[in-house]
């Protein structure tokens, strides 16, 4: 018991990352950052941190209020631009290609990268149009019959189409919240991204909702990157393959879930996901 | 280890723990009641061990009612859950640790002889040493010290050692004389019995590593109870 004390002291204040993740090996990373920091002015809410997030797979990010899991998470479509005292440095690449080049457009780097919110805040549109708007806006469908093709498509893969069909015309705003949130979801997916980012996607939701949405994202990820920011550490482990714990803008753990959740390597891993006073 | 934000879930991980050890204690008391009515023949002694097994019995259920609840109500992570399923598992050791003492206990009201002295002799120094290890792996499990528990692993391999020559010996007694078959049987089982006890032990030892390093220990266990591969030959009459 000693040893193992005196062990994880000894790495307590490096960032560690022991082993490769199991996950990893099933092939290139999708999304890649080296470096990566984040100042709000003087604030410095992201120390250098590198991860790799695997493609085809969900990746969920835990630790405490203000530990950067949603900061770090809004670098990653570059929502972060939207903030004038934000300074991001570093690299993060999404298939080998930095989202960062000045080159590159923004809104098709957020077409890649789709993001669902705590809150879902569908458009005060009709069901129909707060899918189609997406698709419409990046020139993805010419006549009526595409748009409402892939209105369709995505309603169904976001698991919504079914109870949504006859009434595509009626108010987004009008559904139940884990139904607004599937909607969400159907609009994300409708522009056909590589990445969907997750802010807590279910804090807003009942214990029923949140298990649709679960199943939706185990269904989401044999196509999609996902990642998820949560402050449920079940439903981390119930839906993530890789887990990643944050904490005072520090990466202090990345692993296989069930390795996180059954045998952190960390101290300050162990104390939060059980609970404990670190 | 540091303290939950949730005290209640301290309470009932102590609880847990304050169970085991109260099976822990009861196991070692029968198991060491159980050699003495064996080896002077005390019956008296052996029937209040059979009726007192229940207590431990009990027990079993009672962690096995907490650790559902505290899986159930806590939703334990880590080594809080391993500690919760290392439990269990120790629970039902110790269960067995207690089912065997019992059966050691009727071994006694079967005999009606006088052990021969090198036999008891045998018996009783294998049941010290299993009382011994029994001891080391509760103190472990309480102090959570995988070095103990690890040295308990590793000694098993003396009572086995002890084990065989006890069946050397009663294989011996039979050959000669045959009238000491049954007594010898029950005796064999008694030792069989002990060698059990010793097992279990080792068990909890392997879980205590477990708890605490998360880890298995998959090295191949020290084995050394070669009876079941010793031939027995009947002599030839003179």
């Amino acid at each position: 018991m000693d040893a193992a004390v005196m062990d994880t002291d000894k790495h307590h204040e490096a960032i560690m990352t022991p082993a490769e993740p199991l996950i990893m090996k099933q092939g290139t990373p999708k999304i890649v950052t080296k470096d990566v920091t984040v100042h709000y002015g003087e604030k410095q809410a992201i120390f250098p941190l590198d991860i790799s997030i695997p493609d085809r797979a969900v990746s969920s990010f835990i630790g405490p209020s203000g530990c950067g899991k949603s900061t770090f998470l809004r670098c990653i479509n570059r929502m972060n631009d939207t903030i004038p005292i934000c300074r991001v440095g570093g690299k993060i690449t999404i298939d080998g290609s930095d989202i960062y080049d000045p080159d590159l457009d923004v809104v098709q780097l957020r077409a890649r990268v789709g993001m669902v919110f705590q809150k879902p805040n569908p458009f005060p549109k009709s069901i129909m149009e707060n899918v189609a708007y997406g698709p419409r806006i990046h020139g993805m469908a010419q006549s009526k019959t595409d748009i409402e093709e892939i209105v369709v498509n995505s309603l169904k893969r976001a698991g919504l189409f079914e109870e949504v069909k006859d009434r595509l015309d009626a108010p987004g705003t009008g559904l139940s919240g884990g139904q607004q949130q599937r909607l969400c979801i159907a609009r994300a997916i409708a522009v056909n991204p590589d990445v969907i980012l997750m802010d807590e996607p279910c804090s807003a939701l009942d214990p029923i909702a949140t298990a649709r949405i679960e199943e939706l994202i185990d269904e989401l990820r044999e196509n999609y990157c996902i990642v998820i920011v949560t402050h449920s550490m079940q439903q981390a482990a119930r839906v993530s393959q890789l887990t990643a714990f944050f904490h005072l803008g520090t990466l202090v753990e990345v692993g296989d879930t069930e390795a996180i959740f059954t045998n952190p390597q960390e101290r300050r891993t162990q104390d939060y996901i059980m609970g404990r006073f670190g | 280890m540091t303290t939950h934000i949730v005290s209640a879930f301290d309470e009932d991980l102590a609880k847990l723990r304050n169970l085991i050890a109260q099976m822990g204690g009861l196991a070692e008391d029968q198991f060491g009641k159980s050699i003495d009515a064996l080896s002077t023949s005390d019956r008296v002694k052996a029937e209040h061990i059979i009726a007192a097994d229940d207590k431990i019995d009990t027990l079993e259920k009672e962690v096995e009612e907490n650790a559902i609840k505290l899986i159930a109500m806590r939703q334990p992570m880590a080594e809080d859950l391993r500690s919760i399923m290392v439990a269990i598992r120790i629970s039902s050791d110790l269960e067995r640790i207690g089912d065997l003492a019992k059966n050691i206990a009727k071994r006694t009201l079967a005999v009606n002889e006088p052990l021969p002295r090198s036999v008891n002799a045998g018996l009783n120094r294998m049941a010290e040493l299993a009382m011994e290890q029994l001891a080391d792996v509760l103190d472990a499990y309480a102090s959570l010290d995988t070095q103990k528990a690890n040295d308990v692993w590793h000694n098993d391999s003396r009572i086995d050692t002890l084990y065989n020559s006890v069946f050397r010996e009663l294989l011996t007694y039979m050959m000669e004389d045959a009238r000491t078959i049954g007594m010898c049987t029950h005796l064999l089982f008694g030792a069989k019995n002990i060698e059990r006890i010793g097992d279990h032990t080792t068990n909890i030892a392997e879980n205590i590593h477990y708890l605490v390093t998360g880890e298995t220990l998959d090295a191949p266990r020290p084995k050394e109870d070669s009876t079941s591969l010793t031939p027995i030959e009947a002599r030839a009459e003179k």
